[in-house]
């Protein structure tokens, strides 16, 4: 591209926001942030988790109103807390998580609110042509008729895109939108987002992925504590100022030794379990998680890790095939079972599934083992203990929190992670099934726990850990399986795959038996 | 407009506010007692006075109140674990038809092992009525709300097909009621010459166990976990099912000691107008009492006053006593958005 | 008489028609509230409300249409009360609806006493009466029963074509569809989620309580206590039966009205006669449960029925 032309399109302010700022309560959510977006720009906004990525987004959607500060799109000011003026004005956003009605159709998702709701019809043969259009110009192939239900992912995510194109949108916003995509997947939607650029579009990049922001932006900017405090040019930077940047000091992963691995703890011989709505049941699963061992699983979202996870919890039993411990097979496989047999478990979500909002800490802490001494005899509680307990596991796993009477809902991600890590590793299991355990996390809470685990391994334990994120996966795991649609690829070691090579599985390729694309 | 929850309430904000709902409720209904062409104050006053103003008053309000704690806590302990138990009507009904079938001379034995055998048994039926809704909920996931309901009104016909046909009084002049209660089938007063009946302290007793289960017992924790977290309590270990069971088992268990109090200690006999709604009344004393079983007290002792009060306020005013369900429902409503409002704050964007 | 007999006689599906038509109107307010994504507890108690004002409407003078209308009053205002309390403050809507049922029985009863305060019985009024719809009406069997019938079931009929229609074919609709499956979608699109159900829960309570005024109007000329005696709770079972589709809900409220006609006949009968008249009243109630458990596994619920929508929240 000629340097002249590009001069003259930077020239185009579409978005400025100028000196917004937001308080909730105490919080500064956001500190006076001000940001320009130009014409065919992408721009990437990076911070870690809480750092006010997603107020400033809300604020521009209209959801929040700050307290000063104004938005301006196209040199029009936006009026604040409507969340139609930004929409109408241009700017189209891509959620993290989907803002899709499941049972509805592709059509539909597209065209709801797109219309005046007191329109006496839906138009639906003028917007089925525009979305083709669209689809076309964008390459983002989806049919217009499919039950948003049944698509996979990357496809609800084109249409998501979809929906902000078909409003007219010239500015696009994405939040984390690769966090649940394959590496070729992402690429896919990088040519989409090209595409768009090249049509005259903006978009805006959040991630916190450092690599894509050194992959697709122009201009990086930096959010830390609600504040912005760098911009850079993306051809003037690299990757470790940017952790730098956002982080506010250099951050040290944990190392990571070699491992020693032992005997085999658990192991699986040809699993299947059924599938549950479109989330996908194990495949003949053969697995061993060794001793003194971390194993990693990676994959796409969706491709059976809950099945997986469920299993070894406790919450699902094999449908066929044997789930083996040291000490035998299980057939009475349940959750109270598996916490017996020394299976320590990191749930996926801590708010829904990991802990009690309404309960105080030391509910919390003895969730999975109130029915033991000492915490109860005979169906008599006995709270003294329990309590002692819980303070035991706040002291050691520095859980930051008023006392353990207090309720768990007040508390941090962060240390309501502890909390659960406390509770799942005081009770020393031979087994640890840690499940996205560092998701939301600021980057201090993750070294944290990821040490934690490490320490765990060292000390014997047989860990399997489960992630979105490549790149933990990467780091941590002394070996790798990759699950797709059900299936588990062999065995990988420490090093041996490139994660390209490792996409190509998590695409689905590579296994034995080819998986039905079909349904 | 939007709800931003508060870290910790202060306890102005927690005390306010629910004094904020009583309040309105009092003022809802001096201006409908004022539509009514009455003096809001003189009605007031004279539902104090005929709840409370006399020790004739006073015992006739803790007569009502009686049922009301055993319906009000069953709905607590089922509500507490998210069971929505609307049906204690039916579970009432069937406690007291156990005490008429074994009450009437069925069993000649002395009161000391009569009573104790009829309110066992009545509470294993109304245990056995719950859990018809609870079962077709854990099997099959209907909706226990629209059963327990429906339930109410089969079991009413049930009830009024046995009183024109094998339990009808044969003494009774034709009208559907059953035979008397032998003396031995009767809670006797507890005080003599005072009308209040040990049904009164059961209940009292009842409250104090009901809370003793939910705060020291492992059955109360599985409880606590269920309603507040299913999914996590399924995570944790804890058979849900067998939890909402259980639950089911006591919370009708509970309702089925209110017919049997009712027909034992204070009728005598089994008619079908021996509950005016107890059974839905109890809703509202278990959501005034924050499902707290001890605060159930309480709450029954407000709400029959209450009604007491209403009527011999509507016998001295001629205000309509349906006065009294209005304040009722204006209170729980008023009362779950305080609740709600002292853990949340309304924030306009 | 056979049951063959019964099935193939007018009469028999003219009575069940009009027992379908309260049931229709209410079953209809229900499903609009929850393909909103709201349980609406308090269609029994604006039954009753509807069931007093439309009568009292019209015993006041104001017509029969007008009491139509004072109904549809009454039921919205209290559509409000429990839209206001279970949407923008997000409380339990179980709780709410039981209340709201409570509070408009109760005002209800009050409002009728001090009405009427010293009658024992209470009056009549000149009610809806059939009006033959020419031709149609001639048609063996379906034209006396779908035909010959008051103009408040031609109604009923109407607004089940509408219903679909607004549900299906228009933005609204599909708005309306969106927030009981995701309201964080019609949020993101910039419509007001709060709006859409409140919207919905109103005019959903305002059919309610023309269904109950169906019951004054139409099917009876007075108002008596304990007349609507569960047919809301019965609405919410044939919301469920429907499979939350306008269609299927009629369907629904037909083959139990049907059943409920059969069971009054089969009373006459000498078969009937032997056995307890409480039995039969039983049925409804008993096929309300059977329905339940028959699609409790097949239906397909609103992904977010009973589930609030805080603005911002993730």
């Amino acid at each position: 591209m000629a340097k002249q032309d590009d001069v003259q399109k930077r020239a185009q302010v579409v978005l400025r926001l100028d000196r917004i700022t937001k308080t909730f309560g105490a919080l500064v959510a956001n500190d006076a942030v001000s940001l320009s977006l130009h014409r065919g720009e992408v721009i990437a906004l990076l911070g870690e988790n809480g750092a006010g990525k997603t107020t400033l987004m809300n604020i521009l959607f209209g959801q929040y109103t700050a307290d000063s500060g104004t938005v301006e799109v196209f040199t029009q000011t936006i009026p604040p807390g409507n969340p139609r003026a930004a929409l109408d004005a241009g700017v189209g956003m891509v959620h993290q998580h989907f803002t899709l009605a499941d049972h509805m159709t592709v059509l539909e998702n597209v065209t709801l609110g797109t219309h005046s709701l007191w329109k006496t019809n839906l138009d639906s043969v003028a917007t089925r042509a525009k979305i083709v259009r669209l689809a076309e110009e964008f390459r983002l192939q989806v049919d217009p008729d499919a039950i948003v239900g049944t698509l996979t992912v990357g496809e609800r995510q084109r249409v998501e895109i979809l929906k902000a194109l078909y409003r007219d949108a010239r500015i696009l916003i994405l939040d984390e939108p690769t966090a649940v995509l394959t590496p070729q997947e992402t690429d896919d939607l990088f040519e989409t987002l090209r595409e768009a650029v090249d049509l005259g579009l903006s978009i805006i990049f959040i991630s916190h992925k450092l690599h894509e922001v050194m992959a697709i932006s122009d201009r990086v900017l930096i959010l830390r504590h609600g504040k912005m405090v760098a911009e850079e040019r993306t051809s003037d930077t690299d990757k470790h100022k940017l952790a730098a940047l956002m982080v506010g000091s250099e951050v040290h992963a944990p190392e990571v030794a070699p491992a020693t691995p032992g005997p085999a703890l658990m192991s699986l011989a040809d699993v299947c379990t059924p599938d549950k709505g479109n989330a996908p049941g194990l495949k003949q699963v053969t697995l061993d998680l060794r001793a003194g061992q971390i194993t990693g699983l990676a994959g796409v979202s969706g491709n059976g890790q809950a099945a997986l996870a469920d299993l070894i919890g406790g919450l699902i039993q094999p449908e066929s095939g044997t789930l083996t411990l040291e000490d035998g097979a299980h057939p009475n496989w349940t959750a109270r079972e598996a916490v017996h047999s020394g299976v320590g478990r990191i749930p996926e979500d801590r708010h829904k599934t990991g802990t009690i909002a309404e309960f105080d800490l030391t509910e919390n802490a003895i969730l999975e083992s109130y029915k033991d001494a000492p915490f109860s005899r005979r169906g008599w509680m006995n709270w003294g203990r329990a309590e002692a307990f819980t303070r035991e596991v706040i002291d050691t796993y520095d859980v930051r929190c008023p006392g353990p009477g207090t309720r768990i809902r007040l508390l941090s991600g962060g240390n309501m992670q502890k909390l659960i890590l406390g509770r799942v590793l005081e009770s020393e299991p031979r087994i640890i099934l840690a499940n996205q355990p560092v998701r939301g996390l600021d980057i201090g809470a993750v070294n944290y726990v990821h040490s934690r685990l490490l320490e765990a391994r060292d000390k014997g334990a047989a860990v399997l850990l489960i992630s979105e994120d490549l790149d933990e996966i990467m780091a941590l795991s002394d070996v790798i399986h990759v699950i797709s649609e059900g299936q588990l690829s062999p065995e990988f070691a420490r090093g041996t795959m490139s994660p390209a090579e490792l996409g190509v599985w998590m695409a689905g390729h590579g296994f034995e038996a080819e998986p039905a694309h079909a349904s | 407009m939007r709800l931003e929850p508060i870290a910790n309430p202060g306890v102005a904000r927690s005390t306010l506010l629910p004094f904020a709902a009583i309040s309105s409720t009092v003022v809802i209904a001096s201006l409908l007692a004022m539509i009514a062409g009455a003096n809001p104050f003189l009605v007031l006053g004279e539902i104090l006075k005929g709840a409370a103003g006399s020790k004739f008053a006073l015992l006739e309000t803790l007569n009502r109140a009686t049922p009301l704690i055993f319906t009000g806590l069953a709905v607590a302990v089922a509500f507490r674990a998210k069971l929505w138990n609307i049906g204690a009507e039916a579970q009432l009904y069937a406690g007291a038809l156990i005490t008429v079938v074994l009450g009437t001379g069925m069993l000649n034995w002395p009161a000391g092992l009569l009573l104790p055998a009829i309110a066992v048994v009545a509470m294993l039926a109304g245990a056995v009525v719950l859990l018809i809704p609870a079962l077709l909920k854990v099997r099959f996931g209907v909706d226990e709300v629209v059963t327990t309901l429906l339930f109410n009104f089969i079991f009413l016909l049930f009830i009024s097909m046995l009183l024109e046909g094998p339990l009808k009084d044969p003494m009774g002049m034709g009208w559907p009621k059953s035979a008397r209660l032998i003396p031995e089938a009767r809670l006797p007063r507890i005080f003599d010459g005072l009308r209040l009946h040990w049904g009164f302290a059961l209940a009292l007793i009842a409250a104090g166990v009901v809370w003793v289960i939910e705060r020291r017992t492992t059955l109360g924790y599985e409880m606590r976990a269920v309603g507040l977290n299913r999914e996590a309590a399924q995570f944790a270990g804890i058979p849900v099912n067998t939890v909402l069971i259980k639950t089911a088992l006591l919370s009708g268990g509970l309702a089925a000691l209110a017919g049997f109090s009712e027909a034992s200690g204070l009728k005598g006999n089994l008619t079908l107008d021996l509950s005016p709604g107890f059974g839905y009344t109890g809703i509202i004393v278990a959501m005034l009492a924050l499902l707290n079983p001890l605060a159930v007290v309480a709450a029954a002792l407000f709400v029959a006053g209450i009604f007491v009060g209403a009527d011999s306020m509507s016998r001295a005013v001629g205000v309509p006593t349906y006065l009294a369900d209005i304040m009722l429902a204006t209170a729980l409503l008023l009362m779950v958005l305080a609740i709600m409002l002292t853990r949340f704050r309304i924030v306009r964007e | 008489m056979d049951l063959i007999d019964i099935l193939l006689s007018a009469s028999f599906w003219t009575a069940a028609i009009r027992i379908a038509s309260p049931l229709i109107f209410a079953t209809l307010g229900e499903l609009i509230c929850e393909r909103a994504g709201v349980l609406n507890l308090g269609i029994e108690g604006i039954m009753v409300a509807g069931a007093f004002a439309g009568w009292m409407g019209a015993y006041s003078g104001l017509g029969l249409w007008g009491g139509v209308c004072v109904a549809m009053a009454v039921g919205m205002m209290f559509g409000l009360i429990h839209s206001l309390l279970t949407v923008p403050f997000g409380l339990s809507q179980h709780v709410v609806g039981l209340g709201v049922t409570l509070l408009a029985t109760s005002m209800t009863y009050y409002a009728y006493r001090l009405a009427l305060p010293e009658v024992t019985s209470p009056p009549k009024i000149d009610a809806f009466q059939p009006f033959e719809i020419p031709i149609l009406s001639d048609l063996p069997l379906i034209g006396p029963a779908l035909f010959s019938q008051t103009p408040l079931t031609y109604l009923a009929f109407v607004l089940v074509v509408v219903v679909w229609a607004v549900l299906y074919r228009t933005p609204l609709g599909l708005a309306l569809r969106a927030a009981g499956e995701n309201p964080a979608a019609v949020a993101a699109q910039g419509l007001s989620v709060t709006g859409i159900r409140m919207g919905a829960v109103i005019v959903g309570s305002g059919l309610m309580a023309v269904g109950g005024a169906f019951l004054t109007m139409s099917a009876f000329d007075s108002f008596f206590f304990e007349m609507v005696n569960g047919r809301g709770w019965i609405c919410i079972a044939l919301v469920v039966f429907g499979a939350w589709k306008p269609g299927k809900a009629l369907l629904g409220a037909i083959l139990f009205a049907a059943f409920d006609a059969l069971q009054i006949r089969i009373q006459q009968t000498p078969l009937g006669a032997d056995i307890p008249y409480q039995v039969f009243l039983m049925m409804p109630y008993f096929l309300s449960i059977l329905a339940l458990i028959v699609m409790s596994r097949r239906a397909e619920v609103p992904a977010a029925l009973m589930v609030p929508f805080n603005k911002g929240e993730r």
